[in-house]
């Protein structure tokens, strides 16, 4: 469905982290694009997030630095407690603006500025969660020509995101757990 | 759709108006979160196109100044990163103590929380009596708000947890008599602050400072603005004096790194040259 995808973000909020901790193993060592991952986390001392994520891939993770350039091959972790924009040039920038439905990092803020960057070379995926965030971020990254993509809201801890999703947005896929692996791994 | 009544040639524009009508120039902000700050105030003030939006930027004064204040972020907390309040309380105001007289620059103060929590810090350590605090803003209407000394009553029960944290050692409810909604602080917090317009994009240094502190601006600013404005802070700290910026901003790409040690694992760091 994609002739090339240029870079792939997954956001997620309540038991999102239990999903990629099951994903992330599987992810092939050869994808030709940066993931980014957005979850909702409590701010507060350093997080062990990366270091946790890490010890699942032998792919380089990392939590973002302002202004640092996306690489592929790489998995990169929105910091707790700033919006997560990404900019023409294709950097990242923090953002310490007003929190948006009640989150910050917003995934609706990532996804956004990432669909006028990517276009039709993004696909966005939107796991486990209790609000609606990344739900009109979605509707960007269709707008702009870019894949939308949920985890199967049966196969979700906590349904109501990605099924929010679901009832708002022309989905591309709905991905059991067991298939995001391999539908990243396909990604051209 | 929300993100298509403004586009990047747009923001260029508005950009290019800001700079040639008023002399305020954004052009080193970094573009996404300036265009969503932009397209916010367009929804939010319910505009009908951008003709009409930029008209009224350009030829209303009163507007204009809500444009610079609503497309600039000015979200702050008092003692936000405690454990960096704490390094301050701990270890940077102790050693500065030892000075006869005190100076600290805090650029890009917003509507005045860091100010305040700095100035309750000084108190308690016995040093504000011969501290001066320069608070600095481009925006004259937050620094109007961070004169009045007064904040919301519901970030109170927030703010004392913040105060502990960071090591502050008396009832947070001390410094401030509540108002109805808001907490009015105690005026000898701020009889040492001087707030001030400056824009750190075209303004000069004014003094040297022992301290300089500017957390969570630089992020919005770009390689090139962020290197000149490290420039600056490097011209306007004296030698030994501290330099310190937001949880995720760093000096290390810039070319005034090889001067600075930095202290432990906050961002501060010292001039050691």
């Amino acid at each position: 469905m994609m002739k090339k995808c240029e870079a792939f973000i997954i956001g997620g909020s309540a038991g999102s982290l239990d999903v990629l901790l099951k994903v992330l193993p599987l992810i092939s060592v050869k994808i030709k694009f940066p993931i980014v991952i957005v979850i909702h986390r409590k701010h507060g001392a350093d997080s062990l997030l990366p270091e946790l994520l890490s010890s699942k891939t032998e792919l380089t993770v990392k939590e973002v630095e302002e202004k640092e350039l996306l690489v592929a091959g790489t998995i990169y972790i929105a910091p707790s407690d700033y919006h997560l924009l990404i900019e023409q040039d294709r950097t990242f920038s923090l953002d310490y603006s007003e929190k948006i439905n009640y989150s910050r990092p917003a995934i609706d803020a990532t996804f956004q500025t990432a669909a006028e960057v990517y276009k039709d070379k993004l696909a966005c995926l939107l796991l486990s969660g209790s609000n609606s965030d990344g739900v009109s971020g979605l509707s960007s990254v269709k707008l702009w020509g870019g894949v939308a993509l949920i985890q199967d809201p049966s196969t979700a801890q906590v349904a109501y995101m990605p099924a929010q999703a679901q009832a708002n947005v022309k989905i591309d896929a709905v991905l059991s757990i067991e298939a995001i692996a391999e539908f990243i791994n396909l990604l051209p | 759709m929300e993100l298509s009544v403004i586009n990047d040639d747009h923001v260029e524009i508005l950009l290019s108006d800001l700079l040639e009508q008023y002399g305020y120039d954004f052009t080193g902000y970094s573009r996404a979160s300036l265009k969503r700050r932009i397209i916010r105030l367009y929804s939010l003030d319910r505009a009908v196109s951008f003709a009409e939006f930029r008209y009224k930027i350009n030829n209303d004064n009163l507007y204009f100044k809500r444009f610079v204040e609503q497309i600039t972020v000015n979200v702050t907390e008092m003692f936000r990163d405690p454990g960096f309040f704490k390094t301050l309380r701990d270890v940077v105001l102790p050693k500065l103590g030892t000075y006869p007289f005190i100076r600290i620059w805090l650029a890009g103060c917003s509507t005045g929380e860091e100010a305040y929590s700095i100035s309750i810090i000084l108190n308690e350590l016995n040093l504000l009596h011969k501290s001066l605090i320069y608070a600095t803003d481009l925006n004259p209407i937050v620094l109007e708000k961070a004169a009045q000394g007064m904040f919301g009553m519901n970030y109170m029960k927030q703010y004392s947890e913040n105060y502990i944290l960071s090591g502050g050692l008396k009832d947070f409810s001390s410094y401030y008599t509540a108002n109805y909604s808001l907490a009015k602080f105690n005026d000898e917090l701020k009889s040492k602050i001087i707030f001030s317009t400056h824009n750190l994009v075209s303004d000069y240094s004014f003094n040297e400072f022992q301290l300089i502190l500017c957390r969570n601006v630089l992020i919005y600013f770009d390689r090139e603005l962020q290197q000149k404005v490290l420039n600056l802070f490097d011209e306007s700290l004296e030698d030994l004096g501290y330099l310190a910026l937001g949880t995720k901003e760093t000096i290390s790409f810039s070319g005034i790194s090889d001067k600075y040690k930095r202290l432990n694992s906050e961002k501060i760091w010292r001039k050691i040259q």
